[in-house]
């Protein structure tokens, strides 16, 4: 059920098929205003930001904490409506920053959660589940539950439930920040493999820069309070990256000099 | 079962209660009838077996069928609380309500009422135990986190799905909370509701035994009214176990 003010593309038959996932959608965030009244006073959330993201475009947005980052992401998916400004978005999944696995079903069916969600039966759900655990490195682990699983793990699976939502538009809400270093590096290499095959729109917000800087192909720098977008830097550098590329490594300087952290 | 063993510590807290009783008892701090020892209660446990065994079927009925009615009408209530916030303004005051009447005052009515079948008494054993179930089970909707929520509404789900697949599974272990409270209070308003007006049970039972001076044999159907509740609980909590593993933490059991 779309907000009112945001068109979404309906999608009649939900593909289930690997290759029907693919469709073509971007967003277009223009000159967008929130604000949140509640009992502790109003926060401005987010002042006159602008986002563009062309289909198969990964653009990440890099702020500090609290700038109004998850807001944009929810403005996307149509869980919130803009105060002023306009928001157009071919349809988007969540994917949370925290896992949020259901306790009492195993891996294999939080991955089809999205598919259930839509009414497939269950059976056909985990058949189209199924091979995406396997690519995705959690074969053997299908029946474990979520507690029995790595935080890497659970983030793949939630990850995967996201995109088996079959929408053109993923939008990822700082999917890593909950992980160790060492995991989220993995992570970062594994989200980039994945989107290489499987080509999304992607929308994905981070206070990581090195994270915004691997991933992204075009990097949006928000300040806090209230957020607006203070920068915007291309990434033109070819992938695979590396974070000890020269190319990475200026790019993460420029990014954070937009931020105003100088040295 | 390392648990069940761990239930010593209870056994010896009780041995060492029974026995200074027996020894009160013993050494005149009261009369055998006006208070028996342990042992005369045993003995009547084994004595009156078949009094007790027959009175306790009928007390079993009235709790095991009361809480199923106090179950069921929990869960539609607390569900259709939770989906219409209208609802839940205009009938959970209410419920506060209905429990602050005391259960002997309203027994009594309902005896006068509906007469000396079963129905008042599930009707008294529902009253006093769909309140916890519906409390618990209303939060336990509510305590779903806001993020899944919206998580399923970016996947299209329609909020009855967001409710089988979601909320109501997540809700479960505070089902099973509320139930275990619901069992200990079912049991004693069972009692209540047979003494305001019964011919059968075991709290018409004990009504029955006072004037008689069969002090023992009332003590003996108190002890299988607290048997049985205890089982009660036992059961939910083994129940709980097997239903949702994935929440059950071994605090509220029987051993602590």
């Amino acid at each position: 059920m779309p907000a009112e003010g945001v068109s979404h593309v309906v999608i009649e038959a939900p593909p289930i098929e690997p290759s029907q996932l693919h469709a073509p959608g971007g967003v277009r965030v223009e000159h967008v205003d929130r604000t949140f009244t509640g009992r502790t006073g109003t926060v401005h959330a987010l002042a006159d930001v602008s986002l563009r993201a062309e289909t198969g475009e990964i653009v990440t947005v890099v702020g500090p904490s609290g700038c109004g980052k998850s807001t944009l992401l929810e403005l996307i998916c149509g869980l919130q409506r803009p105060d002023a400004g306009t928001v157009r978005s071919a349809p988007a999944a969540l994917m949370p920053q925290r896992d949020l696995l259901l306790p009492w079903l195993t891996a294999l069916d939080n991955a089809a959660l999205a598919l259930r969600a839509r009414g497939i039966k269950r059976d056909e759900a985990r058949a189209a589940a199924a091979p995406w655990l396997e690519r995705f490195g959690l074969h053997g682990f299908e029946q474990a539950r979520p507690a029995e699983l790595s935080g890497g793990m659970r983030q793949r699976v939630s990850f995967l439930r996201s995109l088996l939502a079959g929408k053109p538009v993923l939008a990822l809400d700082e999917p890593f920040a909950a992980l160790d270093a060492i995991t989220r590096a993995e992570m970062q290499g594994w989200l980039a493999r994945v989107l290489a095959s499987e080509p999304r729109t992607v929308v994905l917000v981070t206070h990581d820069v090195e994270e915004a800087v691997l991933l992204g192909d075009r990097v949006l720098v928000m300040s806090g309070r209230p957020g607006r977008i203070v920068g915007e830097v291309p990434v033109a550098a070819a992938r695979p990256r590396r974070r000890t590329d020269a190319e990475i490594v200026g790019l993460r300087e420029r990014v954070l000099r937009a931020l105003g952290v100088s040295r | 079962m390392r648990r069940a063993l761990s239930l010593w510590r209870a056994v010896v807290v009780l041995a060492a209660l029974l026995g200074a009783w027996e020894l009160y008892v013993d050494l005149g701090g009261a009369t055998a009838l006006i208070l028996p020892p342990p042992h005369a209660v045993a003995q009547s446990l084994y004595d009156d077996r078949a009094l007790l065994w027959s009175s306790f079927l009928v007390t079993a009925r009235e709790v095991v069928l009361g809480i199923l009615v106090a179950s069921a009408v929990a869960l539609a209530l607390a569900a259709v609380m939770h989906f219409f916030a209208s609802l839940r303004r205009a009938f959970y005051p209410l419920m506060v309500a209905s429990q602050t009447i005391p259960i002997p005052v309203l027994a009594p009515v309902l005896i006068l009422w509906w007469g000396f079948g079963i129905g008042p008494k599930l009707v008294v054993v529902a009253l006093v135990s769909f309140f916890p179930i519906v409390v618990t089970t209303l939060a336990g909707f509510s305590a779903v986190d806001d993020e899944l929520i919206k998580l399923m509404r970016t996947f299209d789900a329609t909020r009855r799905r967001v409710f089988w697949m979601i909320e109501l599974p997540a809700a479960l272990p505070s089902v099973f909370t509320g139930a275990k409270i619901a069992v200990v209070v079912a049991v004693i308003g069972a009692v209540f509701a047979e003494q305001a007006g019964a011919n059968a049970g075991l709290g018409y039972l004990f009504e029955q035994s006072i004037p008689q001076l069969l002090t023992a044999r009332a003590y003996a159907a108190v002890v299988v009214m607290s048997v049985f509740a205890i089982a009660l609980f036992a059961l939910l909590t083994l129940a709980e176990r097997l239903t949702v593993p994935w929440a059950y933490r071994p605090i509220g059991d029987l051993a602590g």
